[in-house]
């Protein structure tokens, strides 16, 4: 696709129309500037946006974020909205790692005053968090334990005394998604699941210890409990083999599915079936039950770095870690929006986009009504992540959804080839970056110049009006798998 | 046979070519374990069964991979010898590895992204992608 196929609407705003190709069901929005539309041309991730804009059932546009780039089936950055319960559903759409999310906690712990701490702390973030490739977890429950896991997410967590109330209440769903049903989760599926409750896994997933280093808007730090210079803690992890089996399982069994519903697409990768039908049905009840473990997985590892945190500065009482906010960043939800002047029930597919509802949405925490949901942006490593909030303009422009991240712009063996591991640790930590990592190839693919600018992805939205800026964190440590 | 990596942004793609369907899947497990930096150990080689009933080419393809990350996620083993047979719409691989030393990278799942096995001059060819 070039340029010139796209209709410059304002100058971060461009549309690849209806008419572009004939199979295309709604026109597909960009957010982005001429300079990172540029970049996003070099792979084939609008090629896949205008694909996604052919799923039976889709309303508005299929929007993309200006840190989109290439997935596979459905780009990265990607959200499409099919109406509920007659327009389809697709596993594809919403990724193998369902609801790979963020959480950021933090403390009022002031960086001046341990900064001599962290080498400590990243020894102990190491020990308490697992992570790595394979089977490494923090506990193996049995199957039984597992179905209640599945059903409940943090609830179930709280209940083993993992979670607070207000980790809960800071939670997008509570933690919960209603209507999850283990049942439509396969056994292959939960014996990948059932030793990885509390593990954080490998490639891009982290833990990193930030410190508030620019505040933009005052009342809403206040409202967060964020200030600056005070240290914060992200956790970025997803479902694990749970997810991975349970999108697996349902892009197999859909395959006959678009068969039978006589439905064509042009990547089997975007497989759906209509949610009003047995198969979509069971592929909701499954999804919701992967998105409840990987709630559960952040919040238990939540618990897991609030131990490290009081034993790396013992007797320092602002050591407890608080949460500010979980969001997740690959799902499909029910959710109302306003579409042509109508309020209509839809589902959100978002595939590496954030939700973002803005000020009085009912959905959020009493005390985040008047300032808008908390949507957490986490950078490449070594470069800032942001805290921005949604906007009405998000809710009317976007599903109520806003970027993820800074999106990748290399691909992964470019990135080690030009980057050695070992070399680049030494340039963090003489940034003043502790790093903790399972493997310096690994390190090395995740390298910050893979990634595009986070700072210029978050102009980009602002600027659209979807997000306004909260705060800017600085990373001083970070654990990788 | 043999097999090369295709840039991908974000995952990991390669194209794989074999003069048949077995050679194809041959090929198709030695490149995720290779693009997954696998070492395995020298211990006695051991056996699992792979059997696969119903599907197209593709399915098959995509079946067979996902079976090799569950042993390597839940069993620690990486295969390296196929013996392939297709009966009666049946397939039967029996699968010979050892205990996995070394892994840099996890491949979350093969996907169906512009899947199409196509039987070429040379034989069977095809692109995968990897979620990584």
């Amino acid at each position: 696709m070039k340029l010139e196929d796209l209709v410059q609407v304002s100058e971060i705003e461009w549309e690849i129309p209806r008419h572009f190709r004939a199979d295309m069901r709604v026109p597909v929005r960009l957010f982005a500037t001429r300079e990172q539309l540029l970049q996003i041309v070099n792979d084939r991730s609008l090629e896949q946006a205008v694909n996604a804009a052919t799923l039976p059932g889709l309303v508005g546009h299929v929007i993309v974020m200006p840190d989109m780039h290439q997935g596979y089936g459905f780009p990265i950055g990607g959200i499409a909205a099919t109406e509920y319960p007659t327009g389809v559903i697709s596993p594809g759409a919403i990724g193998y790692d369902i609801n790979c999310g963020v959480r950021l906690l933090a403390s009022t712990l002031e960086f001046q005053s341990v900064k001599d701490d962290l080498d400590t702390l990243a020894t102990l973030l190491n020990n308490y968090c697992p992570s790595g490739v394979g089977k490494a977890g923090a506990m193996k429950i049995n199957l039984r334990e597992l179905d209640r896991l599945l059903e409940g997410g943090s609830h179930w967590a709280q209940k083993k005394g993992f979670a607070t109330d207000a980790d809960l209440a800071r939670t997008e769903e509570t933690g919960r998604l209603k209507d999850a049903d283990p049942s439509k989760v396969s056994d292959r599926a939960k014996k990948r699941g059932q030793d990885q409750v509390g593990s954080l896994g490998a490639g891009n997933h982290f833990i990193e210890v930030e410190v508030v280093d620019q505040v933009f808007d005052q009342k809403a730090v206040q409202v967060m409990g964020l200030h600056q210079g005070c240290l914060t803690l992200q956790i970025h992890c997803g479902s694990r083999g749970l997810g991975h089996q349970v999108c697996t399982d349902y892009v197999q069994r859909f395959q006959a599915s678009v068969k039978k519903y006589g439905i064509n697409l042009p990547d089997r990768e975007l497989v759906c079936a209509p949610m009003d039908t047995q198969e979509g049905k069971d592929y909701l009840g499954a999804m919701r039950a992967a998105a409840n473990f990987a709630f559960a997985n952040r919040q238990i590892l939540a618990h897991s770095a609030r131990r490290a945190f009081e034993e790396a500065f013992r007797g320092k009482s602002s050591a407890h870690l608080y949460q500010v906010y979980d969001i997740t960043h690959n799902m499909g939800k029910i959710e109302t929006h306003e579409v042509d002047g109508k309020e209509i029930m839809v589902c959100v597919h978002r595939k590496g986009a954030t939700r973002a509802f803005g000020p009085g949405s009912h959905e959020l925490p009493s005390e985040y009504r008047e300032i808008g949901q908390p949507v957490i942006i986490p950078g490449s490593m070594g470069t800032a992540s942001w805290v921005l909030v949604g906007t009405e303009e998000s809710m009317t422009r976007a599903f109520g959804s806003s970027c993820h991240g800074a999106g990748r712009m290399m691909s992964r063996s470019k990135a080690k080839h030009e980057v050695r591991g070992d070399q680049l640790r030494k340039d963090l930590e003489a940034k003043g970056i502790k790093i903790r990592a399972g493997s310096l190839p690994g390190l090395a693919e995740e390298a910050p110049q893979a990634y595009k600018d986070v700072d210029m992805v978050v102009e980009t939205v602002v600027k659209a009006g979807i997000a306004k800026k909260v705060a800017r964190l600085k990373p001083v440590v970070v654990i990788k798998g | 046979m043999g097999f090369e990596e295709v840039a991908h942004t974000a995952d990991w793609s390669v194209r794989v070519w074999g003069k048949d369907l077995n050679e194809l899947l041959s090929e198709a497990a030695r490149a995720m374990n290779t693009l997954a930096g696998i070492q395995t150990s020298e211990s006695p080689f051991l056996k699992r069964i792979f059997v696969f009933e119903s599907g197209d080419e593709d399915s098959l393809l995509i079946a067979f991979l996902t079976e090799l990350i569950y042993f390597q996620e839940q069993e620690n083993l990486a295969f390296s010898i196929f013996d392939i047979k297709n009966r009666d719409q049946q397939v039967t691989v029996t699968m010979r590895g050892s205990k996995i030393r070394k892994i840099e990278k996890v491949v979350k799942a093969v996907t169906w992204h512009n899947l199409k096995i196509r039987h070429t001059l040379r034989g069977y060819e095809t692109e995968i992608v990897f979620d990584v």
